[in-house]
């Protein structure tokens, strides 16, 4: 008990809890995601009033949100060491999910960037990528195991001092009604791997700082389909510094309109079209608009 | 030689799958040359512990599987180690070919086609596993480069008929195997074909 709070009565404790309410800290939401206008830039042509997700995620912490279709997703690595992984899920029906290996086989391209589609097990885009200033990020090496933390850091356990990715992934499905059979294979923002030739891979860190340096890296995706986004902000599982190192994610999320008829990233390849065909179709027939 | 507990004859496009105790080896043989085997693992006394791609990779610190490889679990245990690879490297980023992504990558006249997924979702709900239990797998004999620009693809394989994989168990493993049926790309050469599953226990140490 603090000097100042008399906790020992109903009545206290009651006022002691909500003398609390109104505080400040470096990670949390902002509700109504429209207040977050009031402390940044909105990005061209969003609306306060389209904020649906305004968000700061501690390094070693996680998140979850279901989104609708159209809506847009930015991820901004504030302080330049953030690392974003991602699943997602068809709200629907959360057995079909992101499919990591259709997502760069299908497209024929290992590194993630503008443009790249975001590919469900049954052959439908969930979400594509439509900004990236980073360059940065990887779909080969996950997030990291309890066991791997355990090794690297001393622990790995969600509350503890090093939060493993899988630990937390654990978590946020649980708050969507799954468990350790939905989590299949990631994507990472923000830290990069490269492949050389004979297979060896090479973490290639964050983007290096820009000038000017108050121009943090962003990558933006739109939801093509009712999505669960599930995001763990922790260190890479090959970052090769030995403490748990990892700053700041935010999340914003705004609503708008599905990708149009005539939106190029629809025809940026045969494998692209015949995606976005497979979407159009389950949706058409669900009745989503 | 130690006589096999299991020496199956999987026929093409067809699925297989064994629980492979503690200590035993797991050879497959491409009797037919450049057959890919699509194998998804699981913990036997626990399936939602299963086969991981990227933990497998991380573990690594390289994308080709090979002598040596240690291959491991969501948890990052290690299930199974390649203890014999008569190819040189196997793909583990390609993930399993199905009537969905055919169609995202033939088109959708392939929609009726044979798909690796289809045996994993048959074979494995024989013991009790379901849609949401399959991710990322391994295919051995597939061969799978990354371009320095991250372009990838399935290539013309490396194997040649005959070579062999041996997986050693490190704890009781249920594997899941789908004998390619693809014909749409070089994985099987075109023209799929039977593959060997012998599975011996360990030699007792003289």
């Amino acid at each position: 008990m603090s000097d100042n709070a008399n906790t020992a009565t109903t009545l206290g404790a009651r006022a002691h809890a909500r003398a609390q309410g109104g505080g400040r800290a470096e990670a949390m939401p902002i509700l109504p995601a429209a207040a977050w206008a009031a402390e940044g830039d909105l990005p061209a042509g969003v609306e306060a009033a389209d904020l649906i997700w305004a968000e700061t995620v501690a390094g070693g912490g996680y998140t979850s949100k279901l989104i609708a279709r159209g809506s847009t997703v930015r991820l901004t690595d504030l302080a330049g060491d953030a690392c974003a992984h991602l699943l997602l899920f068809n709200a629907d029906q959360t057995w079909e999910r992101l499919n990591v290996a259709d997502t760069v086989k299908v497209l024929w391209q290992a590194y993630l960037g503008p443009g790249h589609l975001l590919l469900s097990d049954q052959g439908r885009v969930l979400a594509s990528i439509v900004t990236d200033t980073s360059g940065h990020h990887d779909a080969l090496c996950g997030t990291s195991s309890e066991l791997r933390n355990l090794e690297r850091y001393g622990d790995g356990s969600a509350q503890g001092p090093s939060p493993a990715g899988r630990e937390l992934q654990l978590l946020a499905v649980a708050k969507h009604g799954m468990s350790a059979r939905d989590i299949g294979p990631g994507l990472s923002f923000f830290k990069g791997v490269r492949a050389a030739a004979d297979g060896a891979l090479t973490w290639t860190g964050s983007r290096p700082v820009q000038a000017p340096e108050s121009v943090a890296p962003v990558v933006e995706f739109r939801a093509e389909m009712p999505l669960v986004v599930v995001i763990a902000n922790v260190p890479h599982p090959l970052d090769p510094r030995p403490s748990y190192q990892c700053s700041t994610l935010e999340v914003l999320a705004w609503s708008g309109p599905p990708t149009s008829a005539s939106d190029p990233i629809r025809t940026a390849s045969p494998e692209a079209e015949r995606a976005f065909l497979n979407t159009d179709d389950y949706l058409a027939a669900r009745g989503i608009r | 030689m130690t006589e096999p507990r299991i020496d199956d004859l999987v026929a093409a496009r067809a699925p297989w799958s064994a629980v492979v105790r503690a200590g035993e080896v797991l050879t497959i043989v491409d009797l037919g040359g450049n057959q890919a085997v699509d194998c998804l693992l699981y913990n036997a006394a626990d399936t939602t512990e299963r086969y991981s791609a990227p933990d497998t990779l991380t573990g690594q610190g390289n994308l080709f599987l090979s002598t040596g490889s240690q291959l491991r679990s969501g948890l990052g245990r290690v299930l199974m180690t390649v203890v014999v690879d008569e190819v040189g490297r196997h793909d583990t980023i390609g993930g399993a070919c199905s009537k969905e992504s055919n169609t995202l990558r033939y088109g959708h006249h392939t929609k009726y086609q044979h798909a690796c997924v289809e045996n994993f979702l048959a074979e494995g709900s024989r013991w009790g596993l379901t849609k949401r239990d399959l991710v990322s797998n391994i295919n051995w004999y597939m061969n799978v480069p990354v371009d320095p620009d991250g372009s990838l693809g399935i290539v013309d394989g490396l194997s040649a008929p005959g070579l062999r994989v041996g997986l050693r168990a490190e704890i009781d493993t249920l594997v899941l195997v789908s004998n390619c049926p693809q014909i749409n790309n070089p994985c099987n050469g075109f023209d799929p074909t039977p593959v060997q599953m012998i599975v011996t226990r360990p030699t007792p140490i003289a």
